[in-house]
């Protein structure tokens, strides 16, 4: 076709097709409205929670909020570093723990279990319900069964690792067979085809090809630990130590502890610190955040 | 060539048969009677009885949905992965029944190379992706060259050489083809299954594959699936043609060989009504 003729189409197609019908774009219209409406409240309920954050919390900020020990009496001299310290190293041991556990949970959900079998279906369904159990749930579990019970480790930092580990392995696992999933069985086929054994297969192609996607899953479910406070609660986290953990059986804080400490107490003042401990924590999590879309956009295999 | 594990292998390819020898009986590479494959309770392909030869290319034609993927995958033992997949009948490569007991499939996926219907070149570079079998069979020996002369027969040494750190993913569809042909090359298979591995590309890629199918019988004997009837009388010294019937209880599809014989007979004079008919282009 000639481009006058291609013109000449496009020219009748216009007078055959009916128009949009009055009706169908009121629709639309009203839609667009309704879905804007929705992304502008969440913004807005956002925006004023900085906003007031940030007004209370920004001017305690400085390096010596950050290098002092809490303090429940003098708020001029406290800070928050034996809080960020430990939540720090709860998130190291979190993943140390998570992350052998949820990637070979996922890779044996994935690539070995047989659907067919009962067992295989239960612990998939467990383990979509345990994602979705309360938090404060996992803290009583702790509680129970690591800082007293079988294990017994004492409210210590170890004890707190396990249980925010525990917390994310659902989380964890689900979305690092997501990943594991959006490698094509074609690949999987054409590594076999070569005579590779199922295990290289799923060393040399299929981590490699969901690594992105497993790593980013575990930054996010980390993030998700790190504001965790309810467990920690419940699990005995020491309030407004003077004292950085100095090992995995000693007492330790959190950010997210140091913070319910400080906005239960009547002092004003202390209650400031809470909104700069906030600025701190969030610091934090944008950090994780960006890191994993970081990896992800740059690292994230496309199909 | 490091073998992991002992198993009953066939000795190695002997070397192309010379010319003078053609005249002389086909040796078998295949020899495969009454093969049945089940999903589950349902059957999905029954009594195949077809054998190949070596140095030639053999078609195998018929609707969508009559088995033919089905039956190309036995010959590797590709369903062993399906969950579910049953065969039964026996399945001979070079007279060593591919379903006894001690037969490991690893192995012997190295010796039969397939190529599938949708190019899937691994994401890694061009070399990564020629060089994976070798490297997973620890085989011995220049990887370099290993990797070097799979391409060249592949005929895509010319045009990679200059690339072959580059990602696979970058390369036309076509390249991406030949690619994998290269790469099931690169473990030294005397077999080449090839499950319609042009439905996918353009026509001059097309053509680029059948000659390239061509030339690698000289070496390799290749069985190729295809939709494309025209392709299997171009390309392919005999043909068998399956169909499908229903079953009489459920009404599920299940693929049987109508009829298996030269390619120019099946095309030119079919012995039956049905190859007749679908080969005419009067039904499928």
């Amino acid at each position: 076709m000639t481009g006058a003729q291609i013109a000449r189409s496009a020219l009748a197609q216009r007078t055959v097709l009916p128009r949009a019908s009055g009706a169908g774009r009121l629709w639309d219209l009203l839609f667009r409205i309704a879905m804007y409406g929705a992304i502008g409240i969440g913004m807005l309920a956002l925006g004023t929670l900085l906003f007031d954050v940030a007004r209370d919390g920004l001017p305690k900020l400085s390096w010596s909020f950050i290098t002092s020990f809490p303090s429940r009496i003098r708020p001029e001299a406290a800070g928050i570093e034996s809080a960020l310290v430990g939540t720090i190293l709860l998130m190291a041991i979190t993943a140390v723990i998570v992350v052998p556990l949820g990637v070979t949970t996922a890779l044996y959900l994935e690539e070995y279990a047989d659907r067919t079998k009962w067992w295989n279906r239960l612990v998939e369904v467990n383990i979509q319900n345990l994602a979705a159990v309360p938090s404060v749930v996992y803290g009583i579990l702790g509680l129970a069964f690591i800082v007293r019970g079988p294990l017994g480790l004492g409210n210590v930092l170890l004890a707190g690792g396990i249980t925010l580990a525990l917390l994310v392995l659902p989380v964890v696992i689900i979305v690092a067979r997501e990943a594991i999933r959006a490698v094509p069985p074609s690949i999987r086929e054409g590594s076999l085809a070569l005579g590779a054994t199922q295990w290289q297969t799923i060393w040399k192609q299929v981590l490699p090809g969901s690594l992105a996607g497993i790593v980013t899953g575990i930054i996010l479910a980390l993030s998700r630990a790190i504001g965790e406070t309810a467990p920690l609660l419940v699990i005995g986290a020491a309030a407004s130590p003077r004292f950085n953990p100095d090992g995995l059986f000693s007492d330790f804080s959190a950010l997210p502890i140091q913070i319910f400490v400080w906005t239960q107490d009547p002092n004003r003042e202390f209650v400031s610190l809470a909104a700069a401990a906030i600025l701190v924590l969030m610091v934090v999590l944008l950090l994780m955040n960006s890191v994993a879309i970081w990896l992800r956009n740059r690292y994230e295999q496309k199909w | 060539m490091v073998t992991t594990k002992k198993m009953p292998m066939p000795p190695a390819p002997a070397p192309a048969t010379p010319p003078e020898a053609e005249a002389k009986a086909v040796e078998t590479i295949f020899d495969c009677r009454d093969v049945s494959v089940s999903y589950g309770d349902k059957l999905a392909i029954r009594d195949v009885g077809l054998s190949f030869g070596r140095n030639e290319i053999t078609a195998l034609i018929g609707p969508s949905g009559c088995g033919k993927s089905t039956f190309i995958r036995c010959l590797n033992r590709m369903n062993d992965l399906i969950p579910g997949a049953r065969v039964s009948g026996t399945v001979e490569y070079h007279g060593l029944d591919l379903y006894r007991a001690d037969v490991d499939p690893v192995q012997l996926r190295k010796r039969i190379g397939m190529v599938f219907q949708k190019p899937n070149p691994f994401p890694k570079s061009i070399f990564d992706n020629i060089a994976f079998g070798p490297r997973v069979a620890g085989m011995d020996g220049d990887i370099e060259e290993i990797v070097e002369s799979a391409l060249r027969r592949a005929a895509l040494w010319d045009e990679v050489k200059d690339r072959m750190k580059t990602n696979a993913f970058g390369m036309s569809g076509g390249q991406q083809q030949r690619l994998c042909i290269a790469r099931a090359l690169a473990t030294r298979p005397d077999v080449l299954l090839m499950d319609e591995p042009c439905s996918a590309l353009d026509p001059i890629s097309t053509a680029r594959i059948e000659d390239l199918m061509a030339e690698l019988k000289q070496e390799y004997s290749i069985i190729i699936v295809t939709h494309n009837m025209q392709q299997a009388a171009r390309v392919s010294d005999k043909t068998a043609f399956f169909s499908v019937e229903l079953d009489a209880a459920d009404g599920h599809r299940i693929g049987h060989v109508v009829e298996y014989d030269d390619t120019q007979k099946i095309f030119s004079n079919p012995g039956d009504e049905r190859t007749e008919a679908y080969v005419t282009g009067k039904f499928g």
